[in-house]
């Protein structure tokens, strides 16, 4: 048994070399340091990376709210705090089963159907009279069930989810508008429409803020300090071997989309208590919000990556930014240049160090091979950097990211 | 259900056509739906047949099976456009523009500079993409928000209207020859080209690879980065004809032109037989599962039902589709399984 830890600490030491493959690129620029950096930001799966990428989110959380108070004196005042959240409160709400599911590589693009579904049931159980506790639970019922479809065909018929849940969101949205149709439900009681007017008593913070909060606890809780939590980033990171461990994919991903299917639900009766108003097309458009908050919290599309704390800070980036142009007279509409723009950068950035070594690699490469034909076939390329990524494509070393 | 497979076996000569067979056959079927759906309707209404409906529903498919065209090169490769919408709308928007900007200018310009705008944005997705290595779902999820974006402080509270466009060009949208729109003949030849082009040209094929195995593609030396950027850049720039194309048709132009069409382009697309996953399905087939989605809507409303039915039809759609799919694909696979055990014991 002594032979196999000493085994263990070799290959983790060897690993980090291994991955930097490139370190020839290195000996041009004299020093071995952004190497390492390199590989530690575009590759880890390990704490570290993560835990740069959530203090670049709490840097740009604080210079936003800087620049927000610098722009407007009224931004850092309760009441704008009460708004921000009154507003992105069901879209917080909805990004954290979101980031579940992004974990463990798949995705649920109906959040935004469900939680319209929801605001449609809402209002055409209230039209015809049924008491509003037992309206909650018939909903939140409902968004199990959507929440189970979506599963059932992910994980028992085995489709991809992204082609899936683009067609529940239709279907979702479909029968949203076939239930309600060009109806409005207006009528609610002010006990429930309240919680779009006030705030939680002595917090001051809308009731969503709060709920967002309470459960944003939770779920990072849930991802990762449970067992359960932990397993959704070894389904992401690699199924089959996630598989051969013994977890129960299926099930866990099931679960999953079930709880999706709830608090979406659950936010959808938010929405609609808001603005207390239900109408079939309640929070379209909402799910590439969600997608792109989660996303810009530093969860990985593919799936295995990612951490809670960044997914709320992405929130409040979110939210403080759009808050902020709308103090400032931003034209509001077109606040979707800085959202994605933002999004762009969160991809852009961590694959910076990786695409300059690729880069470095490919014209190291090419130096080292000192073939005079292929040297004047790329010095006279006007293409000549995307040669270069070319070939460094090809020594491929870098782990293929498409 | 074995001599079946036999049969078939026994059909087609090597794995390779078998499969070609199949997936053919998965194209005719939604040839055959659209046929069945068609006649139903028909049937219970005769009208549906009626001149002014068949156009309706060609040019509104039109640009859809355009918008297919692109969206098809790129997810065969194992990515997704999703600026498509944006991009229809920023270049409908200022290609129409120009004509109350520059007086007497040539529809031509107007078409180049559609066309123009959508290249420059499939540039920049492609480049974003292939070279960066950033999953092009997410570039595209990134843009679809920032043309928007442009789109609206470009526009700001204003629109065209049709009133200010020349006769001319919201001809292009009407005019037409026995019943079909001369832009749907025209925009057929296109597909039919981009159908050719991807399934017999060196790069079309290379883009098939490159979505059923990215690795083995790398490994085998296709130029992967090149080839996705390229389908980016198509795409973006059928996207922006589009636009044009839809200014003439829709003669009204204002922020919320294309709003949520990249999802429609998806669903045509992924109905029309294309794998989600890549490396298989046909620019053709997305072409008549855009075809089926208008055809449907308007059928819908041709047969009294509430238009309100539409996105759950197209819903259902979809996900019966991927269902099919993955049941062929199952089915296949067992097939294949069999007669290798036949013939390797």
């Amino acid at each position: 048994m002594n032979p196999e830890p000493v085994v263990a600490t070799d290959v983790s030491t060897v690993t980090p070399t291994s991955s930097g493959a490139e370190l020839p690129g290195s000996l041009t620029s004299g020093t071995g340091e952004p190497q390492p950096a390199s590989t530690g930001s575009a590759r880890s799966f390990g704490i570290r990376g993560l835990a740069r990428w959530e203090v670049a989110l709490f840097a740009t959380f604080v210079a936003v709210f800087i620049v927000g108070r610098v722009l407007s004196p009224e931004f850092l005042t309760n009441y704008n705090f009460f708004n921000m959240g009154l507003s992105n409160g069901e879209l917080a709400i909805m990004a954290l089963p979101m980031t579940l599911i992004i974990v463990t590589g798949e995705i649920d693009l109906s959040v935004s159907s469900t939680l319209g579904l929801a605001s449609s049931l809402l209002g055409l159980l209230w039209m015809h009279g049924w008491p509003m506790p037992a309206v909650i639970v018939v909903v939140l019922i409902c968004g199990a069930f959507l929440g189970a479809f979506n599963g059932f065909l992910v994980t028992r018929v085995g489709l991809p989810s992204i082609a899936v849940t683009i067609g529940t969101m239709l279907l979702y949205a479909g029968i949203a508008e076939i239930l309600l149709g060009s109806n409005i439900v207006s009528n609610f009681p002010a006990t429930y429409t309240n919680l779009g007017v006030y705030g939680v008593p002595g917090i001051g913070l809308s009731y969503s803020t709060v709920i967002f909060f309470v459960l944003a606890i939770i779920f990072g809780v849930v991802l990762h300090f449970t067992p359960f939590g932990r397993s959704l980033f070894a389904m992401g990171a690699n199924q089959e071997a996630a598989i051969f461990s013994g977890l129960r994919v299926k099930r866990t991903k099931m679960i999953l989309y079930i709880v999706s299917g709830v608090v979406c639900s659950g936010a959808g009766i938010l929405y609609t208590f808001r603005l207390s108003t239900a109408e079939y097309d309640n929070g379209t458009g909402l799910v590439l919000s969600v997608v792109a908050i989660v996303l810009l919290g530093g969860v990985s599309i593919f799936g295995g990556k990612g951490s809670m704390v960044g997914v709320v800070f992405a929130v409040l980036i979110y939210s403080g930014l759009l808050d902020a142009l709308l103090l400032t007279g931003f034209p509001q509409q077109a606040s979707g240049i800085v959202i994605g723009g933002l999004l762009l950068l969160s991809v852009l950035v961590p694959s910076v160090p990786e695409f300059r070594a690729r880069f470095r690699a490919g014209r190291h490469r090419l130096r080292k091979q000192q073939v005079p034909e292929a040297a004047i076939v790329h010095s006279g390329s006007v293409a000549r950097p995307l040669e270069a990524s070319d070939s460094g494509n090809e020594v491929g070393r870098g782990g293929p990211s498409i | 259900m074995s001599s079946q497979d036999t049969a078939l076996i026994q059909a087609s000569g090597s794995p390779q056509r078998l499969v070609d067979t199949v997936f053919r056959l998965r194209e005719y079927g939604i040839i055959v739906v659209l046929i069945v759906f068609i006649a139903v309707t028909t049937g219970i209404q005769p009208r549906f047949l009626g001149q002014q409906n068949i156009k309706f529903v060609l040019l509104n498919a039109t640009i859809y099976a355009l918008l297919a065209l692109g969206e098809t090169m790129v997810v065969v490769s194992r990515q997704m456009d999703l600026s498509v919408g944006s991009v229809l709308g920023l270049s409908a928007y200022v290609s129409s523009d120009l004509f109350g900007q520059v007086h007497g200018i040539p529809i031509p310009v107007v078409f180049l500079v559609g066309i123009g705008i959508g290249l420059a944005c499939g540039v920049v997705n492609g480049a974003i993409t292939a070279f960066a290595r950033v999953p092009g779902l997410v570039v595209t999820l990134a843009t679809l928000y920032i043309i928007r974006g442009v789109d609206i402080s470009i526009i700001g509270g204003g629109e065209v209207v049709a009133s200010s466009l020349p006769a001319h060009f919201s001809a292009i949208g009407s005019d037409s020859v026995v019943g079909v729109p001369y832009i749907t003949i025209c925009v057929a030849i296109i597909i039919a080209i981009g159908t050719y082009s991807l399934r017999s040209f060196r790069a079309g094929r290379e883009l098939y690879a490159i979505g059923s195995n990215p690795e083995a593609a790398r490994l085998v030396g296709i130029p992967i980065a090149r080839r996705v950027f390229s389908a980016y850049a198509i795409s973006g720039a059928i996207a922006g004809l589009a636009g044009v194309i839809w200014a003439s048709f829709y003669g009204t132009v204002d922020s919320t032109a294309g709003t949520g069409y990249e999802l429609t382009v998806v669903t045509a697309v992924v109905v029309g037989g294309v794998a989600i996953f890549g490396g298989r399905g046909s620019a053709a087939g997305a072409a008549f599962g855009a075809l089926l989605l208008s055809t449907i809507a308007t059928a819908l409303y041709a047969l009294g039902v509430s238009p309100f039915w539409d996105p759950a039809f197209d819903g259902l759609l979809l996900v019966l589709a991927i269902t099919l799919d993955r049941g062929i694909a199952l089915r296949l696979a067992e097939v294949m399984r069999k007669r290798t055990f036949r013939h390797e014991p």
